[in-house]
């Protein structure tokens, strides 16, 4: 892992126009992402991770979308580039994978023929090149009989198939970023484990720098390096996978990890719940965006959303709370945040 | 497959057999039915109604009259009462004129119907969809034969840029084939343009919130290539269902416009059965149509099996 930042992320904002109003489904996020590494984006539904993805690969593009900010990749804006430099972007440069891999791919085309389009979307490969590629591909991914496999289409391959036939058909090209939306979330336990082994794995040995999204923090605290908590439409923390787990600054990150279940402690009678329903994106609460469940929001929360703390290197968050304080609360909550023992 | 291919034969056979029962009864129970009466003409004796009854074999029970027309019209012997001409020679001779009409009104109308129904699907919500949609309630709402009467008073008689009605043999005169066509074929194609078009426009804009739109798009293709191979692709299964059921349908005989156009196709032939309640041609039309009707059920579905592989594979397990 290096500090070079492959894609920066600068104040970005993705509203769409919908009959009941503005809904703000991105907010001001800024990040990076850097070489080699895997970051998490973590949060709800509805709290921006995937439109904020999507929207690096230009996806929301969507007649009634307003996109603002700057997404800088290779020093090129892929807010304002074209639709035809996005194409030569995707695919290429940025692939990604999607949550349902039942769906994902097209029924009525083999497989294979779905990997050798991709190739050749991008390239003069003839045919039956591109088709190596893919089989190749394929087996590398863990596929058995890919070659037979290939001429199979997307019905007689099991979901973890599928799903590492997205991510053979994400990675032909070879790939610097590989965005996967929730790669995991429909699969079973043990496929998904398999599938976050190959990402891990496929980071590892290509270098492939990886932005996972999800809601699991199971997942998160296998795979990532870096970990991006997004509420609201907002990033309200990100930091190392340490900082977060083990020093996590945000109430909202506390509600999140004490909602966890783990086998290395008692078991709670009941696992802590975060109250209320996550924020309407078309009505935001004025001020902090987690206020109105936050037992913590004190006068100023309404008033002026938080701007971004640095807590130390990589660690920031956005809430008003003093960090003693947040020490404090966060050890009162204890066992329920997932703290192992307090830091200091 | 070859399982199921027998399953659908003996169900085609059923069907064919139900028909032509329902038809046979009804026709014996309507009033004025009676054919002896209609064949002895408006001043006929009491003898040779009783003399046709007993040719005709009309005082034979039911059942065994029934028995006596299937057996006429699969040997090809079957006759008219009305003017003793042999149905089944006159159904051939029908077939090039329906065949031809309902071909040529099936190219144009895929045709257009995908196009339009295409433009107004990436065009949604604009100028392009909003004319298209207009002018597709309007197809779908005109009656046939208020088009096809409105066709031939201005084209072929005020302004005489296309010939009247009637057919020229496609080996005779290709052109003169053409043009005698023509405006039947608009005529029904227009009301199918509307619907297809419709059906597609609404397919599309489904199909492209489908997940593997999206992938195709994550993939770098264009704009172009997703909509026609993937989202147009897939929206056009339910349209070829569509079609060989309408399609089947049409060639049993377009009744109305083979009436306004006066070819005397198939389904000319109908009308004229119909208006002389005449049972043998009547039979012989309605057991052409459904045979067909129900051959194109057949090929729909194994050509669903061939379009869509989700159900070639539940077919071959059958």
């Amino acid at each position: 892992m290096t500090d070079r930042s492959l894609v920066e992320v600068r104040d970005l904002q993705v509203t769409f126009v919908t009959e009941d109003g503005l809904l703000r489904a991105v907010d001001g996020v800024s990040f990076d992402l850097r070489a080699g590494e895997v970051l998490a984006i973590v949060g709800e539904s509805g709290s921006g991770k995937s439109v904020t993805a999507q929207t690096i690969m230009g996806l929301t593009r969507t007649p009634n979308a307003r996109i603002s900010g700057r997404i800088d990749y290779g020093g090129r804006d892929l807010v304002a580039a074209t639709e035809q430099g996005l194409m030569s972007i995707r695919g290429q440069e940025i692939a990604m994978i999607f949550q349902d891999p039942m769906t994902s791919l097209n029924p009525v085309y083999r497989v294979g023929d779905q990997i050798v389009e991709a190739i050749r979307a991008h390239t003069d490969e003839p045919k039956h090149r591109a088709k190596e590629k893919a089989i190749e591909l394929l087996d590398a991914v863990g596929i058995p009989d890919a070659r037979e496999r290939a001429d199979n289409y997307p019905h007689e391959f099991s979901g973890g198939m599928r799903q590492r036939a997205m991510i053979a058909m994400a990675l032909v090209l070879e790939p610097n970023v590989l965005i996967a939306d929730e790669p995991s979330t429909a699969l079973d336990v043990t496929i998904q484990a398999q599938i976050l082994r190959l990402l891990e794995q496929l980071n590892r040995d290509r270098d492939l720098a990886v932005i996972i999204i999800t809601h699991d923090l199971g997942v998160v605290a296998e795979i990532a390096d870096r970990v991006l908590v997004m509420y609201g439409g907002r990033i309200v923390e990100s930091g190392t996978l340490d900082q977060i787990f083990y020093d996590p600054q945000h109430p909202y990150t506390w509600g999140l990890l004490g909602s966890l279940a783990r086998p290395d402690r008692p078991r709670a009678a009941r696992l802590s719940q975060i109250k209320g329903q996550p924020p309407s994106l078309l009505h935001p609460p004025a001020g902090c965006h987690l206020r109105p469940r936050c037992p913590h929001a004190f006068d100023r929360c309404t008033q002026v959303p938080p701007l971004e703390a640095r807590v130390g290197g990589d660690h920031a968050d956005r809430c008003w709370l003093s960090v003693e304080q947040k020490r404090r609360l966060r050890v009162v909550q204890g066992g329920d945040i997932g703290l192992e023992a307090p830091a200091a | 497959m070859a399982r199921f291919i027998a399953r659908r034969l003996v169900g085609m056979l059923l069907v064919l057999f139900a028909v032509s029962v329902i038809v046979f009864v009804i026709f014996n129970v309507i009033p004025g039915g009676d054919p002896a009466q209609r064949m002895g003409g408006r001043e006929a004796t009491p003898e040779l109604v009783a003399q046709i009854n007993k040719d005709w074999g009309f005082n034979d029970p039911l059942p065994v009259q029934y028995v006596d027309m299937m057996k006429q019209l699969f040997s090809g012997d079957l006759i008219s009462y009305q003017n003793q001409d042999n149905v089944i020679q006159r159904i051939k001779d029908g077939i090039p004129i329906t065949f031809s009409l309902a071909i040529g009104a099936a190219v144009i109308w895929m045709g257009v119907g995908i196009l339009f129904g295409y433009l107004s699907a990436i065009k949604a919500g604009r100028f392009t969809d909003v004319t298209l949609t207009i002018l597709a309630l309007i197809g779908i709402s005109l009656p046939v034969f208020f088009i096809g009467a409105f066709f031939l008073y201005y084209f072929t008689f005020k302004w005489k840029i296309f010939p009247t009605g009637g057919y020229v043999k496609f080996t005779q005169d290709p052109w003169g084939w053409f043009t005698h066509l023509l405006l039947p074929w608009i005529c029904l194609a227009i009301l199918y343009v509307g619907f297809y078009s419709r059906l597609l426009r609404s397919n599309m804009l489904d199909a492209m919130n489908e997940d593997y739109v999206r992938t195709a798009k994550a993939k770098g293709l264009t704009e172009r290539q997703v909509r026609i191979h993937h989202v147009l692709r897939l929206s056009l299964i339910p349209i070829i269902t569509l079609f060989g059921l309408d399609f089947g349908a049409l060639l049993g005989g377009a009744i109305i416009i083979e009436y306004i156009f006066s070819l005397n196709g198939v389904g000319g032939y109908a009308f004229d059965a119909v208006a002389h309640l005449d049972l043998p041609p009547l039979m012989a039309v309605t057991m052409f149509g459904a045979f067909l009707i129900v051959l194109f059920n057949t090929l729909v579905d194994i050509a669903y099996a061939w379009l869509d592989p989700r159900i070639r594979l539940g077919t071959s397990a059958a």
